[in-house]
């Protein structure tokens, strides 16, 4: 569990709630969850990819290709309702081809997630000519309900599919052989648990997510634009590691990711709220990171030291 | 005297490794030492390069006293030790790799290309090796690296050699060759420790020899006045510890059939065997027989290029451990840490890891029924932990394989091959382990208990099997098993061979 970070998050709130009461305005607080929503689905997947000693930074330039996939079909007149599989599907399919990539070829998940990061990206841009998708139907923006009721199925949504995924996350044997696999790829083989489908497995959860991530995002907006999602692994990696989660993989769980998304997301808004320049929010969220990676490693340096004069 | 140890002692957690051994290295010399798997013979060597330092005893070299022996000092002074697996850079080329050893410490310092190069060449002649100095060590063959280990070491004016089964993987050219720089060495008047299980190469390049048994000295001579078998006396022993539950056997159906498999990478080489139920069939062999990679292939890690199983009579093909899971196979690596248990994971975790499917329904895990299994197998097999949720790496040695063994007897194996067992662990759990074992086998399961360990073998076996370079060379019953003929078959002699010897 990723206690400095609920402490740091804690002191936050409390801090907040003296010097800045505004901050608890029901506006804010559901304007914070809203723009929170996409990295909470993509840092989820994020958990569960580092968990297992991977690494994905692919995962904007897929938010892209599948936010501008979902703006596609829903000018084609696909109705809004299967747009969720639509991008689902096609994050599935992105997502499984680094798998493909990184599980049964063998390539280090940090190139292969480099190359696809570039390529889709730049596919994209090739493709869309760098324009945005514009001129969609009165439906797609909050599927068609209006800001109220569409931010709060938003909202609802992320929140069920995290539950979900926490809960399997305790109750899956399918999850326990990823922690498995992230300890110690081959005790986790020898133990008879198929590693290399689990890789694949992951990483194609990671690019559903993403998918997802994608469509709740765009909904927000009348037009879908073609370079959405950047530094959006960068936002993902930072939350799961102030989350707790080591990024040496094997340990960490959804809580901490969740404690480290909502830590990382309010910094920006505290600070308008305090009064601080904005320019401030990215030093003050790097110092977070830094201080959450010193964290653990002083634990593991501690933890060696006592092994070593046992 | 170059290099004296004197009354060396060493014990981890509780069990000696070495008790009170003393040795003695003169210059010009090859001493050879030898001792049974387990005798001690790593320890010491570990000991006479700093690797570990030793409870009690001391180390002289040229009459003077090492204080704190660390693997740096010890390579100052002119100790090397050289291990079947070559410890070099292998993406660097032979001449970096010697000028590593060879130009100090100082980082910031301009390389000198062409000196090194020079020296390496020179180095490498010195010694009468074919091998450019601008070759890369990972194209180089096994016995090459051996040659640049061995360059290295001269270019660090080495006076004590320590050679660790230097010829294990060698074929017979290399082996020869190898040979011929040990005695040009020789002749320059470095003091070399050769350790080796081929007798018949101690005759031909040691001048004495010392004999480690449960980590003491049972022995120095002169080679001239030693017989290959008496050799094989002094390290079996007499005593055949009795502390061993009996085994009892009885005919019963195959459980597992193994039709002349091969493996050309791996060495093993038309093997066949018969595994009945409730029977443990011990494998016995030196290290590099081929006994791991058997049952590596039989539990899926390495392919066959040959042969056919069988397991309660029906043919089954294996590709992976899952595959082998399924099928009834259970295997207990050698190397716990690093194959066995997962250490950062808990021992409940652990336990259930190979029955996941089982646990679960609809692939959602039942917490109750696994924290059952888990605390009814560790209770069951005594493991000592804090509780089921203590983390494995917090346990001892012991109780981390028995953690190993219940994951695997919660699957109720038709056939549990066990690697090595109880290496490494106090005397108390390996008791354990082996009444374990024992009741494992009246329940059914057939086992494959692969021990470099005699008297546990031969204790435990109902029969046993003895392998050397690839070949299943013999298969006794128990009563008809000795030590010395296990170990005479191990080390690949014949009765005309040894007879030749004496």
């Amino acid at each position: 569990m990723a206690w400095p970070a609920l402490i740091a998050l804690a002191g936050l709130y409390v801090y907040l709630a003296f010097a800045a009461p505004r901050f608890y305005a029901a506006d804010n607080l559901r304007d914070i969850a809203i723009a929170n929503v996409a990295v909470l689905l993509v840092s989820t997947g994020m958990t569960l990819v580092i968990v297992l000693g991977q690494i994905d930074i692919s995962v904007g330039a897929l938010f892209a290709v599948c936010s501008v996939i979902c703006g596609t079909f829903a000018k084609m007149g696909v109705p809004m309702v299967f747009l969720p599989l639509v991008a689902a599907a096609a994050g599935t399919v992105l997502g499984a081809t680094n798998g493909a990539l990184v599980s049964f070829v063998k390539a280090p998940s940090i190139v292969v997630t480099l190359a696809t990061m570039v390529a889709w990206r730049e596919a994209l841009r090739w493709i869309t000519n760098g324009a945005w998708i514009g001129g969609l139907s009165n439906t797609f923006q909050w599927f068609g309900l209006g800001q109220r009721l569409g931010e709060a199925i938003i909202i609802v949504a992320a929140l069920l599919l995290f539950a979900a995924l926490s809960w399997s996350a305790h109750n899956l044997s399918a999850i326990r052989a990823i922690y498995a696999t992230g300890s110690d790829a081959e005790a986790a083989r020898l133990a008879g648990i198929p590693t290399s489908q689990i890789v694949f497995s992951v990483f194609a959860l990671m690019g559903a997510l993403t998918g997802i991530a994608a469509l709740l995002n765009a909904i927000r907006f009348s037009d879908v634009p073609s370079n959405s999602g950047v530094n959006l692994e960068l936002k993902a990696i930072a939350a799961v590691v102030v989350g707790g989660t080591p990024i040496s993989g094997g340990r960490g769980d959804l809580a901490g990711t969740l404690v480290g998304v909502m830590l990382l997301g309010s910094i920006g808004p505290a600070l308008t709220f305090l009064a601080v320049s904005p320019f401030w929010e990215k030093a003050i969220q790097g110092g977070i990171i830094l201080t959450a990676v010193l964290i653990d490693a002083i634990g593991g340096w501690r933890e060696r030291r006592m092994v070593e004069f046992a | 005297m170059l290099l004296e140890a004197n009354r060396i002692q060493k014990s981890y957690d509780g069990v000696k490794a070495l008790t009170s051994v003393s040795l003695e290295l003169r210059a010009g010399e090859v001493h050879a030492l030898i001792g049974e798997n387990g005798a001690g013979k790593s320890t010491l060597i570990k000991v006479l390069t700093g690797a570990i330092r030793p409870d009690s005893g001391e180390i002289r070299l040229r009459g003077q006293r090492v204080e704190h022996n660390t693997p740096a000092k010890a390579k100052g002074l002119g100790i090397f030790a050289i291990y079947q697996q070559p410890a070099l850079f292998p993406d660097l080329s032979v001449a970096e790799n010697i000028g590593i050893a060879n130009e100090g410490k100082k980082l910031w310092r301009k390389v000198n290309w062409r000196a090194r190069v020079t020296h390496a060449t020179r180095l490498l002649q010195q010694i009468g090796a074919q091998i450019s100095p601008d070759a890369l060590v990972s194209s180089l063959s096994m016995a090459e690296q051996q040659l640049v280990e061995i360059a290295k070491a001269l270019a660090a004016n080495a006076c004590v050699l320590i050679l660790d089964e230097p010829t294990a993987s060698l074929g017979q050219r290399d082996t020869y060759n190898l040979l011929r720089i040990v005695r040009t060495l020789r002749a320059h008047g470095t003091g070399i420790l050769y350790i080796s299980h081929r007798l018949e190469e101690l005759f031909e390049i040691a001048d004495r020899v010392t004999v480690l048994r449960d980590g003491n000295n049972v022995g120095t001579r002169e080679i001239t006045d030693v017989t290959s078998r008496e050799l094989i006396r002094m390290m079996v022993g007499r005593k055949v510890e009795t502390l061993y539950p009996k085994p009892q056997t009885r005919p019963s159906e195959i459980a597992l059939e193994v039709r002349s498999v091969s493996c050309e990478r791996s060495r093993v080489k038309g093997v066949n065997l018969v595994l009945r139920k409730g029977e443990v069939v011990g494998l016995a062999g030196l290290v590099g027989s081929g006994r791991t990679q058997l049952a590596k292939g039989l539990f899926g890690l390495a392919s066959f290029t040959q042969g056919s199983f069988y397991i309660d009579g029906k043919p089954v093909e294996i590709h992976s451990p899952r595959d082998a899971l399924q099928a009834g196979l259970a295997y207990v690596p050698e190397d716990r840490c690093r194959h066995g248990a997962i250490l950062e994971m808990s021992v409940r975790e652990n336990v259930t890891l190979a029955s996941l499917d089982k646990l679960s329904k609809n692939g959602i895990l039942q917490r109750r029924a696994e924290r059952q299994t888990a605390q009814g197998f560790t209770d069951r097999l005594h493991v000592k932990a804090p509780s089921i949720e203590a983390l494995v790496k917090s346990l001892s040695g012991g109780n981390q394989q028995k953690v190993v063994l219940a994951r695997w007897l919660i699957t109720q194996p038709k056939v549990l091959i066990l690697d090595e067992p109880t290496q490494g662990i106090d005397i108390q759990a390996k008791s354990e382990i082996h009444r374990l074992i024992r009741s494992c086998a009246e329940g059914g399961t057939a086992i494959l208990l692969i021990s470099s360990d005699m008297p546990e073998l031969l204790a435990l076996s109902d029969r046993v099997a003895v392998m050397a370079k690839g070949h299943l060379v013999s298969i006794f019953d128990r009563k008809d098993a000795s030590t010395d003929e296990i170990l005479r078959l191990a080390l690949g002699q014949n009765p005309a061979e040894s007879r030749g010897l004496n």
